[in-house]
């Protein structure tokens, strides 16, 4: 966090003092924002601030940034508070340094460690943990409180998150994310006292749940509480039985953000050397699903100029995210017709792969075995649904998150750093930049854009940019020209933005022609699955950055431009939104409850 | 009923007032007339609890309230009942015997309101009691 | 029809009726029928006259006579001996202990000899299921006065000048408190009561609402009027059926006379007051949890400030009082800022009413002016400690208080001056100790209290108390160091250093206040090898009577 956040630019200035330093802040501001200025860092665990997503866990509970606020007058009065959320106020003296304020925050980890199992390595948070870390940077070196601790077992029942709620320390970061951000209000207090932990109501398993699984309290979780569940030996196994074709494709946002893992800058664009890492890890094939994100956007634009020529239900919602398919599921059942009935991208190329690959290659699509690389935890849900796995040959057999396959080629002894870059496979590894924006909020509207945008007016398209779609506000409405009509746009990212949208639709008060809706704030760089950013958004932004970047070094820029997308349509789909492409590349939807 | 003004509201406590006149709240105690009604069975097959009643209703009629009437066990004159005694604070009291429901009305003129004593009433006795 | 000569009055609070009063009144009805007395002879359901002790109280008035222990049968003797033949019943009278005599009327009874009645003034003597006896005795005029006649501000004013202060346990000036909602910008303010009474052992608020709930409702809409609120709400926790029961009553009647509704008065105020029901968490009673928790949401606190008045109910200014505040405002608004300001001490005025429990006589409820000591209310009032036992402490405040000693007995007391004996006036609680008990069971047993009620939302609350019990039951079971001595105080300072709430920032009182006075006790339990086991363990739920 920055010293004088923007939120304060314009604020009258105070004079405070903070450990014998003067300084000048603007009133508002927070002692813990104006310590920075003096060099102070002051511990935090519960604190939350992704001010860009409007995500602020304010609860003040870990009490690990108390400092000592001094009187004038008599020391007995000084007191301890919390430097989160006490405002700086004109002539406040503040200390951060007294026997009291250390012991007091020294005092706060140990006594959470004192009910935190001590099982560090082998948690799937060692080294990502910031009580861990915290534990380390206040110099916690005992601790002196045998007593009762949690006992809670552990929540497998869903395909994607995992519940520990033992490790949960109560912040409420995930709960404040679940219930403001995302609207869906399945995490919350649960029991009181020593007992409380957060979960779902009643603590029912969260497969019961109407969770969606978008995996943002995965993100934001400090400690284990919450992670995804781990894939990783499943793909050593498939990697290492020769009767199997093991196929991995990889998500378009996580080229962008595996460097993070290794210790490079946010942004690095590592596509080459993530294709490396995964031929060496021995891949049979190593595929994008930007190949399945073109193919999306060739069924999509086809659904979006059937459904305005022939007056269909408009508008049409793009639904490559399967969070976000979940949420209107249980939250907006009556909608159900409103949604583009694509598959999302990577299930799309695993139905290809299973086919036409398989076909093609003559291998037995009983021994293929494809694995998705995604920067989302809904993914391994998704993978699951009956209707996209009827056909036994699941369409996706293995996901795992960006971080699993860190730990994969971590594990694999492979310097990632300084491997040389490669190309993917082909046939299906040809991609464009359309498909590579599906990475980031807008981008999937914009790839159909540019599409529809030539198919509809029988013109080329010069600027592929479509600034009016890009933004990192939450909920964003554009009006694109396409020949004589305007072509009205949503987009929205972040659940609770796709809720004021779905229920303008549901009012009838929306006129929009198409709208995307991703369930991550920010799209799919800022996935459940993503490198945690451990609170900071900057990260985020740059991984957004370096997709658009992506895009620009790509010569194809337009799906239907994908010269092995439309051979795949000539040698074996047939037409776009036709009948083999409509038993292989599209689903329908169910209505669930909501709990 | 809605109560449109604070007159309204009084006039309310004014009809109410009977329900809670014999009660001993705060600020009255102390400086109360009592009022000893005998009610043994001599006193009752006299008449004491006409009489009694009568003292009620007379007082409540004429809206004087500090005045408390209270039944008594045997005050001991048998041959004179109904008996009652009225205590005024700071006065010796004064022991009446025979008083009948109709001489009500004149203990509390003559007495209680002139502050003279109704001679002829009086059973003359040495009080040790008080 | 007659004048009705005799009234008699029941004892209806909840204590009372656990002692089947409701019987005795049943009996007396059906008996003063039968006899022929029904017409001469008024028989009032009341609200608790605060013996509890001695319960189920009946009283007769005019002939101020005070009945104890009444049993449904001896109903007969009532009406039959004391209202027909005008004899009282001598076995029911209220005898002293240690004393011979039997007292007959209420205020010789030391019990009521020292009390001030302002709080409680109607409890006991009126009838709070019927408004007519209320306003009988003056009710509903301060409100009528308040609206109709003085200005907003100068109903904060009086209320400021009375120098009436938070009765909930935290002593926030009143009329600040009204001042700061008022001066809020907002078209919608929210005026709230609480009463979420969960010390242990205190029941103050419960009595009031019982025995006289128009008044807390004339209290708020007076409050209400003078910060711009035209919505109330009474949180009151669901295990207070009674209260309920009678607060419903009585707002029904309320409304059917105007005296809430739309146009008060025939002024343009309004205001009208809805029921919330607690679930009994005592955490709930802290104002930004009891506001969560109107709101539908979990009983737990939120950091200050922005405080209530500034941001409250659904973001709204709020202004929330005790029940025990509310049910002096009528008085102060009909006799004056003066009258008022007169009891009490230089920064603590009016009365207070206490909540008698624990190693004491009389078990009850007392309102007694501030400044009168501790000695007094112990043993004037509360007849000292039974069996000729010698007093040890008393605890103050709750599980948020701490004990005051011997040495403590002879301080006047008010909010601050228990507050520089390290305890505090919290809601009222008051539990005495006598020699046999070991006071490291006593912090253990509030401990325990404070550990379960606490929330859960912040650290040193939610594993900071429960480290202190843990702690306490190393020492009591004999098993501690010096070390671990030295650590529970820290731990003791840290939470209140450090908790987020009021409720965990004084549970660590009752141990610091312990460790304090009675340092050797600790110190017993752990070197002493000989220190008998039966008197340093813990018993569960123990003797001191308060979880029954």
């Amino acid at each position: 966090m920055a010293g004088s956040p923007e939120k304060y630019k314009d604020r009258k200035k105070i004079q405070i003092k903070i450990n014998d330093e003067d300084l000048t802040v603007p009133e508002g501001i927070t002692i813990l924002e104006s310590a920075h200025e003096v060099g102070v860092k002051i511990p935090t665990l519960c604190h939350l601030d992704l001010h860009d997503l409007q995500l602020y866990n304010k609860t003040a509970s870990c009490r690990v940034c108390m400092v000592e606020l001094v009187d004038g007058g008599n020391q007995n009065r000084n007191k301890l508070v919390p430097a989160c959320v006490t405002k700086a106020y004109e002539g406040m003296t503040i200390r951060t340094d007294t026997l009291r304020a250390i012991n007091a925050r020294r005092m706060a980890v140990e006594l959470l460690l004192s009910n935190h199992p001590n099982e560090c390595f082998t948690c799937p948070k060692n080294l990502e943990c910031e009580l861990q870390a915290l534990a380390e940077e206040l110099n916690v070196r005992e601790i002196r409180w045998e007593g009762e601790r949690m006992d809670y077992p552990k929540d497998f029942s869903s395909d994607a998150i995992v519940k520990d709620s033992n490790k949960c320390i109560y912040c409420r970061r995930c709960e404040t994310g679940c219930n403001e951000i995302q609207t869906c209000g399945i995490l919350s207090g649960i029991g009181r006292g020593f007992n409380a932990f957060v979960g779902p109501f009643a603590n029912i398993p969260m497969v019961e749940s109407s969770c969606t699984y978008c995996g943002q309290c995965v993100q934001v979780c400090p400690t284990a509480a919450l992670t995804e569940v781990y894939h990783v030996d499943k793909v050593w196994e498939a990697l290492n039985d020769p009767d199997k074709h093991v196929i991995v494709q990889t998500a378009p946002a996580i080229r962008v953000a595996l460097g993070e893992l290794f210790g490079m800058e946010a942004g690095t664009i590592v596509t080459g050397k993530m294709v490396t890492a995964l031929k060496r890890m021995g891949f049979d094939a190593v595929f994008d699903t930007d190949f399945g994100a073109d193919l999306t956007i060739m069924e999509e634009a086809s659904e979006l100029i059937y459904r305005i020529k022939n007056n269909k239900t408009l508008p049409i919602l793009t639904n490559c995210c399967p969070a976000w398919v979940k949420f209107i599921e249980h939250q907006f059942p009556e909608l159900l017709h409103v949604p583009s009935t694509c598959k999302s991208p990577h299930i799309m190329f695993g139905t290809i792969a299973k086919t036409y690959y398989a076909e093609k290659n003559g291998i037995d699509p009983d021994n293929i075995v494809v694995v998705s690389i995604m920067p989302c935890i809904a993914k391994k849900a998704e993978a699951k649904r009956p209707e996209l796995t009827k056909d036994e040959h699941n369409n996706v057999d293995i996901v795992i998150t960006t971080r699993e396959l860190g730990a994969m080629i971590k594990e694999a002894g492979i310097e990632f750093n300084s491997l040389p870059d490669s190309e993917f496979d082909r046939p299906l590894g040809e991609t464009t930049g359309a498909s590579v924006i599906f990475g980031t909020a807008g981008g999937v509207i914009e790839a159909a854009i540019r599409t529809a945008y030539e198919w509809m007016t029988g013109e080329t398209l010069e600027n592929v940019e479509f600034e009016q779609l890009r933004g990192m506000e939450g909920v964003r409405k554009a009006t694109v020209r396409i020949g004589d009509q305007d072509l009205k746009i949503g987009i929205a990212s972040g659940l609770g933005n796709a809720r004021v949208i779905l229920e303008e639709i549901r009012d009838g008060k929306a006129d929009y022609h198409a709208i995307e809706i991703m369930a991550c704030p920010g799209g799919c760089i800022g996935g459940g699955g993503q490198p945690y950013h451990h609170g900071n958004h900057e990260i985020v932004k740059k991984r957004r950055e370096a997709i658009y970047e992506e895009d620009r070094r790509k010569k194809i820029r337009k799906s239907h431009e994908n010269q092995e997308i439309l051979e795949l349509y000539r040698e074996y789909l047939g037409e776009p939104f036709g009948e083999l492409a409509h038993k292989l590349l599209h689903t329908h939807f169910e209505e669930r409850e909501r709990i | 009923m809605k109560i449109k003004s604070l007159d309204e509201l009084r006039k309310i406590r004014e009809e109410h007032s009977n329900q809670v006149r014999l009660r001993e709240y705060g600020e009255m105690a102390g400086d109360k007339i009592e009022i000893l009604i005998g009610m043994a069975t001599c006193g009752i097959s006299s008449g004491a609890r006409e009489t009694l009643n009568a003292f009620v209703n007379a007082l409540s009629s004429e809206d004087i309230d500090n005045i408390k009437v209270v039944p008594v066990g045997c005050i001991g004159y048998c041959h004179s009942e109904p008996t009652v005694q009225v205590n005024i604070p700071g006065q010796k009291p004064v022991l009446y015997g025979n008083v009948k429901e109709n001489k009500v009305r004149d203990i509390i003129e003559k007495h209680i309101k002139g502050g003279k004593p109704i001679e002829n009433l009086i059973l003359h006795v040495d009080f040790e009691r008080a | 029809m007659a004048s009705t000569r005799t009234n008699i009055m029941v004892c209806c609070g909840t204590g009372c009726l656990a002692s089947e009063s409701e019987k005795v009144l049943k009996n007396l009805e059906v008996i003063a029928k039968a006899r022929g007395y029904a017409e001469e002879v008024q028989i009032i359901k009341t609200g608790c006259f605060g013996f509890c002790e001695q319960g189920p109280i009946v009283k007769v008035e005019p002939d101020n006579v005070f009945y104890v222990r009444v049993s449904p049968k001896d109903a007969k003797d009532i009406i039959d001996e004391h209202i027909i033949k005008g004899r009282k019943v001598e076995r029911l009278l209220y005898m002293e202990p240690n004393e011979n005599e039997r007292i007959k009327k209420q205020e010789d009874m030391p019990f009521y000899k020292k009390q001030l009645r302002v709080a409680l003034k109607n409890c006991g003597l009126i009838n709070p299921e019927d408004v007519y006896e209320y306003i009988a005795l003056g009710g509903y005029e301060a409100l009528g006065k308040a609206i109709t006649k003085m200005t907003r501000d100068q109903v904060i004013d009086t209320v400021k000048r009375s120098g009436l202060r938070g009765r909930g346990g935290g002593g926030f000036p009143t009329g600040l408190k009204w001042e700061i909602t008022k001066k809020q910008e907002s078209d919608v303010k929210f005026m709230i009561c609480n009463a979420d009474e969960g010390d242990p052992g205190a029941f103050m608020d419960r009595s009031i609402l019982e025995g006289d709930p128009h008044s807390v409702l004339e209290a708020m809409a007076i409050g209400a009027y003078a910060i711009g609120a035209d919505k109330g709400i009474i949180y009151i926790r669901a295990e207070y059926p009674l209260a309920i029961a009678r607060l419903n009553t009585a707002l029904k009647q309320a409304r059917e006379l105007g005296l809430l509704g739309k146009n008060i008065f025939g002024t343009d105020f309004s205001f009208d007051i809805n029921l919330k029901y607690g679930a009994g968490a005592f955490v709930c009673g802290e104002e930004t949890a009891l506001i969560n928790s109107c709101e539908g949401k979990r009983g737990e606190p939120n950091f200050k400030p922005p405080y209530p008045a500034e941001e409250g109910y659904w973001g709204h200014p709020t202004c929330v009082n005790n029940v025990e505040t509310f049910a002096n405002i009528p008085s102060i608004i009909m006799k004056g800022a003066d009258w008022f300001a007169a009891m009490g001490t230089e920064r603590s005025k009016g009365t207070k009413v206490f909540a008698l429990a624990g190693k004491i006589n009389n078990v009850g409820l007392v309102e007694v002016p501030m400044g009168i000591t501790l000695r007094e209310i112990i043993f004037d009032i509360g007849g000292g400690i039974p069996k000729g036992k010698k007093f040890k402490a008393v605890q103050t405040g709750g599980p948020s208080g701490g004990v005051i000693t011997e040495e403590g007995l002879d301080t006047p007391i008010d909010y601050d001056s228990l507050i520089e004996r390290g305890s505090m006036m919290g809601s009222g609680g008051m539990i005495v100790m006598d020699e046999d008990d070991n006071m490291v069971n006593i912090a253990k047993f509030y401990l325990e209290f404070t550990m379960d009620e606490a929330c859960g939302r912040c650290g040193p609350g939610r594993i900071g108390t429960k480290r202190l019990f843990e702690m306490l039951h190393k020492i009591s079971s004999g098993k501690a160091t010096m070390a671990d001595l030295d650590a529970l105080k820290q731990l003791a300072y840290m939470v209140k250093d450090s908790s987020l709430c009021g409720l965990c920032q004084t549970a660590p009182n009752p141990v610091i206040s312990t460790m304090k006075h009675f340092w050797d006790e600790y110190v017993a339990l752990v070197k002493d090898e000989d220190h008998p086991q039966g008197e340093g363990r813990y018993v569960p739920k123990n003797k001191i009577g308060m979880k029954s």
